[in-house]
């Protein structure tokens, strides 16, 4: 009689954990240069390859390669690179802030800002972004003021969110940025909804929209993908994978099964796959995306292959559960120090001039700072008035909050 | 006017006056929704005004999000109450909260339509009431009118408001005013007076309840169906009851309430959905609390059993007249 076959359940593990040594031999990373750019009225049929390659620009001698390098101007590019070290800076200085007690909590994009800032260059300000607590490089990029979030992260009186939100988010409709949710992928159906709206309206504007890859997961991922392909969503549609969801490596999501890009083909949306530490790459392929949206020929699902170098906010200590050397290690490196060396090997930066503009940020942000903290922080100092809590619950206050304000003594 | 007659003449009046108004939800489109809500309004409007979506409740309602903070004044549908549940997260977390969260920057001025109730052998995933999950939720105005006048009205108002609306619809009485004697011949909403609607635009204020039947004894708090199985009790017993039709359940209109309950001194509450933490715990709370000194009786709560709704014993568990006469006798003895 033939022994039956015993089931095993497979539970995904990563690579390495600490103590681990570290392999990044299997990341299969295509070589710069080497992945086609088709035209942006493709057949998303005809561009599948593109969901499981990775596009990359940017060769190890800093030399922008292939059909992707766009054609950005040095001042582009020193802009881009601005925008990313601001970024650095501005989250250096908020990690500080909390941990010093001005603050309850922070989170960095530490390594993952050219995902933020590369596609905030290449929409326009018209365009709405939709974005996650971890695309500050978005608002810096789009130039709201940084004392602007700083006061929003010391919810002090100046903060225009009254004290009503959890630190870093942020909303400013004024810049193109949907209030942030800490409820993980709501933001993205939402966004296709402004998408929509748009193209019923017969405007010209498209919406653009960030989740993580541990979001992926979530309903709002599929059915933002649904409604995206159904209605020609004129829309951008990007998946930040930094690999880490706070402990769960990438693959709990699913990618070592199939790439995230890979979600999209199922869909008919056209799926890029894109080194998200290469500003030069997120550019081009979220310009691809956003002609394509502007065409009226829907909606873009991009991929960006990156790593979250910090831990996953100030709750969290990453040493825990995954090497502390991977983030040094990780083979597609840093990405403002590859701008920087591509700005350098076309000769329109320096050394010198690299560490003048840290400098230059450095204090720019520290005054920022020092302004919004002349407003209070969750430490100590003015707060947004009490009263206000009672506020916009809904349009007109109704008889209930009106009692219950009263009974606060407000 | 049917309900469904009066509530497809708001949403068409609504898409002639505002070009930012759409209408979408599943079968909604061409098909006119499976209750004929919105028949005829793609045809009269065109497709891109009232549409079908893919069955994904959550989608469509964070999609709705999107077009609100777009500028867009979306109406949805929801098919059954009872499948509203997959969009919960949107409507709590989101719909509810977006004026609240970006302290005004982005609001979500929304019309969540859903029929809901039972009375029609649904069983137990075509029959529930969830209001209460609503009620609770502060950002989130629930309606639920019991005619087609007050249907038409309510549904023009909730459009036009700037915060979200859940306008859920008694399906039971969408083609009749139904008073719980389900052995009984149907009687047409056309012998009912307030079927009488008109044609064009009118409105009938949120958080303003309506006295449907003036009286001295005892209140009765109800809303949807129940307003009319609570008047067929009235009739029953001979109780000079004060019937309260709510219509708008939150922000509830207690200055309504409390005048009442101070002139009877009696309360009973009425409602279709399970009895524990539902919206007559809090009718009952703030009653306790606005009119204690005038009780004379224990507020009773008449309300569908703690159980699913059970396919086959639609009329043991669906709260009828005699369930609420037995209540109005209970707090007339006390």
């Amino acid at each position: 009689m033939k022994k039956a076959n015993r089931l095993s359940l497979r539970i995904p593990e990563p690579k390495a954990r600490p103590g681990d040594l570290l392999d990044f031999g299997d990341l299969k990373l295509a070589e710069p240069g080497v992945t086609p750019r088709p035209p942006v009225d493709s057949d998303p049929r005809d561009m599948r390859d593109l969901a499981y390659g990775l596009i990359r620009v940017l060769n190890a001698e800093g030399q922008a390669v292939g059909p992707w390098a766009p054609t950005l101007s040095p001042d582009q590019l020193r802009q881009g690179l601005r925008a990313m070290m601001l970024t650095r800076a501005f989250d250096r200085r908020m990690y500080q802030a909390q941990r010093q007690g001005k603050t309850s909590f922070y989170m960095k994009c530490l390594g993952e800002e050219a995902v933020a800032v590369a596609q905030a260059l290449a929409l326009d300000k018209q365009d709405m972004c939709f974005p996650t607590y971890r695309q500050q490089g978005l608002f810096i990029a789009r130039g709201c003021p940084l004392v602007d979030m700083m006061n929003q992260i010391y919810s002090n009186e100046k903060d225009a969110l009254k004290g009503r939100q959890l630190p870093v988010l942020y909303s400013s409709r004024e810049h193109g940025l949907f209030t942030i949710s800490g409820n993980l992928g709501t933001q993205f159906s939402q966004a296709v909804g402004w998408a929509m709206a748009s193209a019923y309206k017969g405007d010209d504007k498209i919406a653009a929209a960030w989740i993580g890859d541990g979001s992926t997961a979530e309903g709002d991922f599929h059915h933002a993908l649904t409604f995206a392909a159904v209605y020609r969503a004129p829309a951008v549609l990007n998946v930040v994978n930094n690999q880490w969801a706070i402990s769960s490596f990438h693959g709990i999501a699913g990618d070592e099964v199939a790439p995230f890009a890979s979600r999209g083909i199922g869909y008919g949306l056209p799926a890029l796959r894109v080194d998200g530490n290469d500003f030069l790459a997120v550019y081009a392929a979220s310009a691809w995306a956003i002609e394509r949206a502007r065409s009226n020929l829907g909606a873009t699902l991009i991929e960006h292959f990156t790593y979250r170098a910090e831990g996953h906010s100030t709750s969290d200590d990453p040493s825990r559960y995954r090497p502390a050397e991977e983030a040094a290690r990780w083979p597609l490196g840093d990405p403002v120090k590859r701008l920087k060396d591509h700005l350098i090997v076309i000769e329109e930066w320096s050394e010198d001039q690299h560490t003048a503009l840290e400098t230059e940020l450095t204090e720019t942000v520290r005054a920022a700072s020092k302004e919004a903290e002349s407003h209070g922080t969750l430490a100590g100092g003015s707060r947004p008035p009490i009263g206000t809590m009672f506020e916009d619950v809904f349009k007109e206050m109704p008889w209930h909050i009106r009692e219950q304000r009263k009974q606060m003594g407000v | 006017m049917t309900m469904i007659q009066a509530l497809n003449s708001a949403m068409d009046v609504m898409l002639e006056r505002d070009p930012d108004v759409l209408i979408f939800g599943e079968d909604v489109g061409y098909f006119g929704g499976v209750f004929r809500a919105t028949e005829g309004l793609q045809k009269k409007h065109g497709l891109e005004r009232c549409f079908d979506t893919p069955i994904s409740e959550s989608g469509l309602i964070g999609v709705a999000v999107g077009m609100g903070a777009y500028g867009l004044r979306p109406v949805v549908e929801i098919q059954f109450a009872d499948y509203i549940y997959p969009a919960y997260d949107q409507i709590v977390s989101e719909v509810a909260r977006l004026r609240y969260r970006s302290a005004g920057q982005f609001i979500a001025p929304l019309t969540i339509r859903s029929p809901y109730g039972g009375g029609i052998y649904g069983g137990q995933t075509h029959s529930q009431s969830p209001e209460a999950l609503f009620t609770h939720v502060a950002g989130l105005k629930v309606v639920i009118p019991s005619t087609p006048y007050d249907a038409k009205g309510l549904l023009i108002s909730a459009i036009e408001d700037d915060d979200p609306v859940i306008f859920l619809e008694p399906k039971r009485i969408y083609n009749g005013p139904f008073d719980g004697r389900h052995d009984r011949p149907l009687t047409p909403w056309a012998k009912h007076p307030a079927s009488e609607t008109p044609e064009g635009h009118y409105k009938v204020p949120l958080s303003e309840a309506a006295i449907v039947r003036p009286g001295a004894s005892v209140t009765i708090l109800a809303y949807g169906t129940m307003v009319h199985v609570a008047l067929a009790a009235v009739e029953d017993t001979g109780v000079d009851a004060e019937v309260i039709d709510l219509r708008t359940l939150w922000p509830v209109d207690i200055d309504a309430i409390t005048a009442s309950v101070k002139k009877t001194g009696r309360c009973v509450i009425v409602h279709e959905a399970t009895r524990t933490s539902g919206f007559g715990a809090e009718l009952s709370a703030l009653v306790q609390e606005h009119c204690f000194y005038s009780l004379e009786a224990p507020i009773e709560r008449v309300a569908g059993w703690d159980t699913p709704y059970p396919h086959a014993f639609e009329w043991e568990y669906f709260p009828g007249p005699d369930r609420v006469a037995t209540a109005l006798r209970r707090v007339m003895e006390a």
